[in-house]
């Protein structure tokens, strides 16, 4: 029977009978899944939970069964970014994420579903097919995580790890009614995370409840030598988990509450506010102008450089191989075939953005919109604790919806991706059901590196409301 | 004597010069020592390019560039950053080139050559640091090709890539160019110039002030010579015939020594630069102070010191400094024993014999080159036999007294010489007559007779005087 | 706005074929993005500087230290084109 356990409630169930019999009753709550969250789950995993077994249970995940999104590295383990270019690739090496992930102890029970190479906001684009939302498997899980946070919505696993680059953690556990974290660029290593966007995406948690994010992160966050991007830095994401925001100051920016935002969401996001007033926070109005823009800038840097990360995929080393008369012609078959049509269209913006002629216009624009759109964030943060916003205009849209028109589901990242350009911290919980029974995402954004403080807000309003509690029909 | 430069020629260099002498790669710990091993047995994720992975810089590998740049006398630059050049090739396993752009690391020094007219300065407009490819291997022959095979040993090599101005004047020039480089990066300690793919160049050439041609894949000092005489006199007789000469790149077919035009796709480049976002920007300029320090004394100053210190001339000087190794030998050397008979037996005699042989100056010791000079100008060998102590070293292995006694190399004692002059002169009456009367080449045939007697072992010079002697005495 | 024939030079900059059929629907396609990204022209950038990296860092190294390479099977492990320890492509023009 699907449910929703919190890792405290798994290391119990683990301790009265065993991490073998735990992973085993998940793996059957996998197997009579309806809504494609999984791309494969793997077979070790049952093995794996039999050693900690035998190990007595170390590790502060130990015996935890956790779901790996398709672009994170996993030794041994098909990661394909659900991409046909992809299909037979068995990474040699684990991403830091999961070597830190297996020290733990946690269980990789299987890799989940995504929009191909990480570009969309649906799950739809994957060459796996969609994956449902387990609220009504009409509607999209959102993306590109959707696999991730649909597994966890609908009991199959209890804690994922997604990626985030536009809103792609955040946007399906809005979506799902679940918790995510896109953690500061830096905070999480990013080796064996196949990119998409370098410059801004970073690896996230999700989790039915804020405490079990906070356990995920003490294991994942932290330095790796091998990310240059990585960033020295100590923290107990743990101790934050208290239920206090007397005095916390909030800003709430009206570019984010614009004529796109669903009446429904827009009042539960503002009840959620209020909700923070009764805790004993303050709230106050702050502006950023760069807003609007933002979208524009976040697209052109993320084709621009998912147009030379996806660069490398040619038929050569692994993957698709489409035979050719000579190597110029055999990568580009094998990349006309092997590339479904967003990801080609991206790939031939990017490129186009960064070609002679037309490099200064977009790609270096981009960058100096960038800077502004920062700068308002260190504006906007300079005199409050956190900021608050909808996670996504509206609840999630049906299937075949939007997957016609690139553009109209671009606009629907409008309020996630000016955190990725900044780079600062931002999580999404639960803030009730809206239209259609569907859950809505709170956004909480902090300063960079101050995970705790969004963590803290996010957890006493946990504590102080009941949306977490709603689960999809059929889960307990 | 300014050189005229007739046909108005300008030849500017591109040098690839790979960091061989690092420990590991650019951007990752495999190990460079892999010009003898089996393919792909050098590789890891980031230089295969797997996804997900990602680089880390080699600091030591900064630190040599800054090295190389203050050694050509640039500026160091104060903020860098590597960018991507973005180009399908099978060689790149990212399509994807990590380089340096519009920030090189160093930019604005000269070296200075034996030119046409004596000392010329070449500019260095830059050098910057960027990784080497694959190795590429085709399958068949170059137009009938078969397939290519692909190795990435090499790849992600570290290369300081070298440009200079367009100040090289003739083939001669850039050859000269070429050997200083070489040189000066051989006392850095940065590379072994002698491993496979250590050095590349390009060329850009032009005649009459016109444009320049891009002249590829040469890797050999003398390649450089034929390819630039090759492409100059091309574009001369091209000129001379009506035509003109349009920038393109050429390629240079070593085997039949011509110059090829690459009217390829390839041409079209828009490599659309843009900074490498998983490497972030360094500042280094607080540390050239500490690597100027640990720079060695370089190629023209240890030359002039030689000059001055040991009373050389400058074809010995120039001779004996153009490998550190090497000077660092006559040195060693040169405290022990004369420094002018040093000079001679290291740079003409040991130098040849081993240049014959393929040989490095690691393949003799300064002990043994002592013994021999000491030997010879000792009295106790003679030079020729000296000469045949260092090739029964070389060839068939001893210390050089041990092999003076086996061969019986000591030159004959006094009286065994003056017996030897004596019956000569005795038994000889005709040749002695014949020389008394005019016939200097009979005295030839008399010194030969008395090298027979002392089985070779007399100095034939010593001989000879000690026959004039004979002879002037007896008459 | 981008043209025919400037998609089908960036489908070669990009090594991805394009059906010269489906060029003109490409075209169309990429021009509605292009459009709305326009809209970055109304933002005075003048001196603003760009941001590369998000994060205030510098001068990340690492020591020159070897550290084990792969075994050569599981480098050639992903494809089936290899010959000899090398991997094997189509000739290349």
């Amino acid at each position: 029977m699907a449910a929703w356990t919190d890792i405290s409630g798994i290391r119990q169930k683990i301790a009265d009978s065993s991490a073998e019999e735990v992973t085993a009753s998940y793996i059957e709550t996998i197997k009579q899944s309806k809504i494609n969250g999984f791309t494969t789950t793997w077979d070790e995993a049952i093995n794996i939970a039999r050693e900690i077994d035998a190990k007595g249970h170390e590790g502060p995940l130990a015996g935890v069964p956790i779901a790996i999104k398709e672009n994170i590295s996993t030794k041994g383990l098909s990661t394909t970014c659900s991409s046909k270019i992809l299909q037979g690739y068995v990474p040699p090496y684990d991403a830091h994420v999961i070597e830190k992930l297996k020290e733990a102890g946690a269980v990789i029970i299987g890799k989940t579903n995504m929009d191909e190479f990480a570009m969309g906001s649906s799950t739809e684009s994957s060459c796996y097919g969609p994956t449902l939302n387990p609220w009504d498997h009409e509607r999209v899980p959102g993306g590109s995580s959707g696999g991730s946070a649909a597994v966890v919505a609908a009991g199959e696993v209890p804690v994922s790890l997604g990626s985030d680059t536009g809103g792609s953690v955040r946007c399906p556990a809005a979506f799902c009614g679940v918790v995510g974290l896109k953690p500061t660029y830096g905070c999480i290593s990013r080796y064996g995370l196949i990119s998409y966007a370098n410059s801004l995406e970073q690896i996230g948690p999700l989790a039915t409840n804020v405490a079990d994010i906070a356990a995920v992160m003490d294991v994942v966050a932290g330095y790796d030598n091998r990310d240059s991007t990585s960033i020295n830095r100590e923290n107990n994401y743990s101790a934050a988990l208290k239920d206090d925001v007397k005095g916390m100051k909030i800003g709430v920016p009206d570019e984010y509450f614009g004529e796109g935002i669903d009446e429904k969401v827009n009042n539960a996001v503002w009840d959620a506010i209020s909700k923070f007033e009764d805790m004993g926070a303050t709230y106050e109005k702050v502006s950023m102008p760069h807003t609007k823009y933002a979208l524009a800038a976040y697209y052109i840097i993320a084709m621009s450089e998912a147009s030379s990360n996806l660069a490398r995929f040619d038929g050569t080393r692994y993957g698709l191989r489409v035979e050719g008369d000579n190597w110029h012609v055999m990568a580009s078959k094998t990349r006309a075939e092997g590339f479904g049509p967003e990801v080609q269209r991206r790939i031939l913006l990017g490129t186009y953005a960064l070609s002679a002629g037309y490099h200064d216009k977009y790609y270096l624009k981009a960058l100096k919109v960038r800077t502004l759109v920062k700068q308002d964030f260190d504006k906007a943060l300079a005199n409050v604790d956190v900021l608050m916003a909808p996670t996504m205009p509206a609840h999630a849209f049906k299937m075949g919806e939007k997957i016609n028109d690139p553009l109209s589901l671009y606009l629907a990242d409008v309020n996630t991706v000016p955190i990725n350009l900044a780079g600062v911290p931002s999580i999404s919980v639960p803030c009730g059901l809206v239209a259609h029974e569907m859950p809505a995402g709170l956004q909480i954004i902090g300063k960079h590196f101050d995970e705790n403080t969004i963590i803290k807000a996010a957890y006493s309003f946990e504590q102080n409301t009941d949306y977490h509690t709603e689960r999809p029909k059929g889960v307990q | 004597m300014v050189y005229e430069n007739p046909d108005g020629v300008r030849i500017g260099l591109e040098v690839h010069v790979q960091l061989n002498k690092l420990k590991t790669k650019l951007f990752c710990g495999c190990s460079t020592e892999y010009h003898d091993s089996e393919p792909n047995t050098h590789v890891c994720p980031v230089c295969l390019g797997l996804p997900g992975s990602l680089p880390v810089l080699n600091e030591k590998a900064v630190e040599f560039a800054i090295k190389i740049g203050l050694a050509l006398n640039c500026e160091i630059i104060e903020q860098t950053q590597f960018h991507r050049k973005n180009y399908y090739y099978p060689d790149l396993p990212k399509n994807f080139q990590t380089t340096q752009y519009d920030f090189p690391i160093a930019a604005n020094g000269k070296i200075i050559i034996e030119g046409e007219d004596g000392e010329h300065v070449v500019g260095i407009t830059r050098a910057h640091i960027e990784e080497d490819p694959a190795r590429l291997q085709h399958m068949g022959t170059i137009d009938k090709s078969k397939g290519t095979l692909i190795n990435y040993n090499r790849s992600g090599m570290t290369l300081i890539e070298i440009v200079s101005e367009p100040d090289m004047r003739s083939p001669k020039e850039a050859r000269r160019y070429l050997e200083k480089l070489r040189s000066i990066l051989d006392y850095l300690g940065v590379f072994d110039g002698d491993l496979e793919g250590a050095m590349k160049a390009d060329a850009n050439v032009s005649v009459f002030w016109g444009d320049r041609v891009e002249v590829k894949n040469i890797s050999s000092f003398k390649g450089l010579e034929r390819a630039l005489l090759y492409e100059i006199m091309r574009q001369k007789n091209h000129i001379r015939r009506g035509g003109e000469i349009v920038m393109e790149t050429r390629h240079f077919d070593e085997a039949r020594g011509v110059t090829v035009s690459m009217r390829t796709k390839e041409e079209e480049h828009d490599y659309r630069y843009f900074p490498e976002p998983d490497l972030v920007p360094m500042r280094v300029a607080d540390r050239v102070p500490g690597v100027r320090e640990t720079l060695p004394e370089l190629p023209d100053a240890k030359r002039e010191r030689f000059m001055k210190e040991y009373g050389l001339g400058e074809t010995h000087a120039r001779a004996l400094t153009t490998e550190i190794k090497l000077a660092n030998f006559y040195e060693e050397v040169a405290a022990k024993v004369d420094p002018k008979d040093a000079a001679v037996w290291v740079s003409d005699t040991l130098k040849g014999e081993l240049n014959y042989r393929e040989l490095g100056i690691d393949s003799f010791t300064v002990e043994d080159i002592v013994a021999v000079i000491e030997l010879v100008t000792g009295n106790k060998i003679t030079e020729q036999s000296g000469i045949e102590v260092i090739r029964t070293v070389l060839d068939e292995g001893g210390k050089p007294h041990d092999i003076v006694e086996k061969k019986g190399l000591l030159k004959v004692e006094d009286d065994i010489v003056a017996k030897a002059v004596e019956e000569a002169v005795a038994e000889n009456p005709e040749a002695v007559a014949d020389y008394l009367g005019g016939k200097e080449k009979s005295l030839n045939f008399i010194v030969g007779k008395v090298m027979q007697k002392t089985k070779g072992r007399a100095d034939a010079r010593e001989a000879r005087e000690q026959l004039i002697e004979k002879i002037k005495e007896q008459n | 706005m981008i043209t025919k024939e400037e998609v089908e030079h960036v489908g070669w900059l990009a090594r991805i074929e394009i059906d010269a059929k489906q060029s003109d629907a490409y075209a169309e396609k990429l021009n509605s993005v292009l459009d709305y990204f326009g809209q970055l022209d109304e933002v005075d950038t003048e001196d603003v500087p760009p941001t590369y990296h998000v994060m205030d860092v510098v001068n990340v190294f690492r020591k020159d230290e070897v550290k084990e390479s792969m075994p050569q099977e599981d480098v050639l492990a992903n494809t089936e084109h290899k010959k000899e320890g090398n991997f094997k492509a189509p000739k290349i023009m």
